[in-house]
């Protein structure tokens, strides 16, 4: 049932089982154990870096039906895009898979575009079992948007670290430990950001402004959640919408996290800002807060996935970075 | 968002903008690059003294080497490691052209030699060409006409 301006509140969707897979570098940060499996190379044992990415898509799509006890025969629809040309890894990886496939793209945000889409199809009864999946490399990444990996060009402090993961998660409408209520879906903010080297403050407005909406839209305040996370807005991002709303006469920043500072440890690890991509949110949500909210540790979180816009042509023609941001809502069931 | 929220988020913009160390960027670019050429002086020196080349011979070989110790510091993965604490000061001299060239031919190795490597080697270092040969061109042009 459609809420406000941008929202949807969702009787009958609820999260499975999920999965996650990730490379070293997150392995070895603060939230590695709570991947379901880790590669110690960034090759994944596939001979180029597209590969290795489709290597994590295809692992976690195949521990996620594994852990819900799922034949292929039993899933209705695979959502999920990544950040490569034409979402290439998507494509490839499903073609060995004998459902339906629809790609997404939304930049860093596409792990919650994918949720939204899976969401309406089971509250609309078009399906029972819909997976939704998105990953992200951080070789193909830099190969995509930035130089090869071994130029010595000098990278600024505002830049994100793009994760190597993928997530992949059940959505269904029997009743399982953890429901997706609600969800906002973004708009495009473009706040006339040109440095494609600080994303994160590209993207910041775009929160901004879906948290807003999210809390007109459905009547309440920062205070109906136990955390309110972001994708991958890293530290100036974050520290962007901390102002945003202080400004607003707002602070909710004790209990206001971001996926790119929670999976690494910027101090012991070269990660600059923080982790971006969307592996990221996927990681984090997927992996971490997922287990938070089963364990009952918080029983409402608000998961704001953030896309930076980009493309090299674009930029390059003088064109500014836009943002998006969607909104979903988690909510722990009392049992 | 509304008028008065599109103000706010420019002015947050103004607030958090992200200053670029540029003093301290620019001195180690100074060191990190002056020693990368006193390592190639150095190198000039020998040839000319020790194994006994012509000037011009021996300048020649010496970019050769620089080259080859930029594309197989490049290859080892320690090139990338020292651009990032001295910035310009490993993409000005010759080396930082011998990695531009060796880092687009490795990351292009997946797709082949020909469509990947051939095609793509000068992918970064190709813009070091036309701008040499531009300015080439207008330097040349001027010293003729001023005849210096």
């Amino acid at each position: 049932m459609k809420v406000g301006k941008q929202s949807v509140v969702l009787e009958n969707v609820y999260l499975g089982e999920t999965a996650v897979v990730t490379g070293p570098k997150e392995k070895n940060g603060p939230l590695g154990r709570y991947f379901d499996k880790t590669y110690d190379d960034l090759h994944c044992k596939a001979d180029s870096w597209e590969k290795a990415e489709m290597q994590l898509l295809r692992d976690a799509l195949e521990i996620c039906l594994e852990k819900n006890k799922l034949d292929y025969s039993e899933v209705d629809c695979f959502i999920g895009g990544d950040l490569n040309n034409q979402i290439i890894i998507g494509n490839y990886v499903l073609r060995d898979y004998p459902f339906p496939y629809l790609g997404v793209f939304g930049a860093c945000s596409t792990a919650n575009e994918a949720i939204i889409v899976g969401s309406a199809f089971l509250e609309a009864g078009m399906g029972k079992r819909i997976l939704v999946g998105t990953s992200s490399h951080n070789a193909t990444s830099e190969r995509q948007f930035r130089y090869p990996t071994e130029y010595g060009g000098q990278k600024p402090e505002s830049l994100t670290f793009t994760v190597t993961a993928a997530g992949v998660a059940l959505l269904q409408n029997e009743p399982a430990t953890i429901r997706v209520s609600g969800f906002t879906a973004g708009k495009v903010i473009d706040a006339e950001f040109k440095d494609p080297l600080d994303m994160g403050r590209a993207m910041a407005p775009a929160a901004f402004d879906t948290l807003l909406q999210h809390f007109e839209d459905f009547g309440v305040g920062p205070d109906a959640y136990d955390l309110i996370v972001t994708g991958d807005l890293s530290y100036y991002g974050r520290d962007m919408v901390v102002r945003l709303f202080k400004e607003m006469d707002m602070d909710f920043s004790e209990k206001y996290k971001d996926c790119g500072l929670l999976i690494y440890d910027r101090d012991e690890q070269e990660v600059f800002a923080g982790g971006s991509g969307c592996g990221c949110c996927a990681a984090v949500t997927f992996g971490y807060l997922c287990s938070l909210l089963k364990e009952g540790q918080y029983k409402k979180i608000l998961v704001v996935a953030t896309g930076a816009l980009l493309n090299s042509v674009i930029t390059a023609q003088k064109e500014s970075i836009p943002g998006i941001a969607h909104a979903v809502v988690l909510e722990r069931m009392v049992p | 968002m509304d008028t008065k929220q599109q103000k706010l988020v420019q002015k947050v913009k103004k607030e958090t903008e992200i200053k670029r160390p540029v003093f301290r960027n620019a001195v180690k670019a100074f060191f990190v690059g002056g020693t990368i050429c006193l390592i190639g002086q150095i190198i000039l020196e020998i040839l000319m003294k020790t194994v006994g080349l012509e000037k011009e011979l021996a300048n020649a070989v010496m970019v050769t080497i620089m080259v080859f110790l930029g594309a197989l510091l490049t290859c080892l993965g320690i090139y990338d490691k020292i651009g990032q604490f001295a910035g310009c000061g490993t993409i000005i001299p010759i080396t930082g052209f011998a990695n531009s060239m060796a880092s687009a031919a490795i990351e292009s190795k997946s797709e082949g030699v020909f469509l990947g490597i051939i095609l793509n080697m000068f992918k970064l270092a190709g813009s070091v060409i036309v701008v040499g040969v531009l300015s080439a061109f207008i330097f040349g042009t001027l010293r003729y006409f001023i005849g210096i």
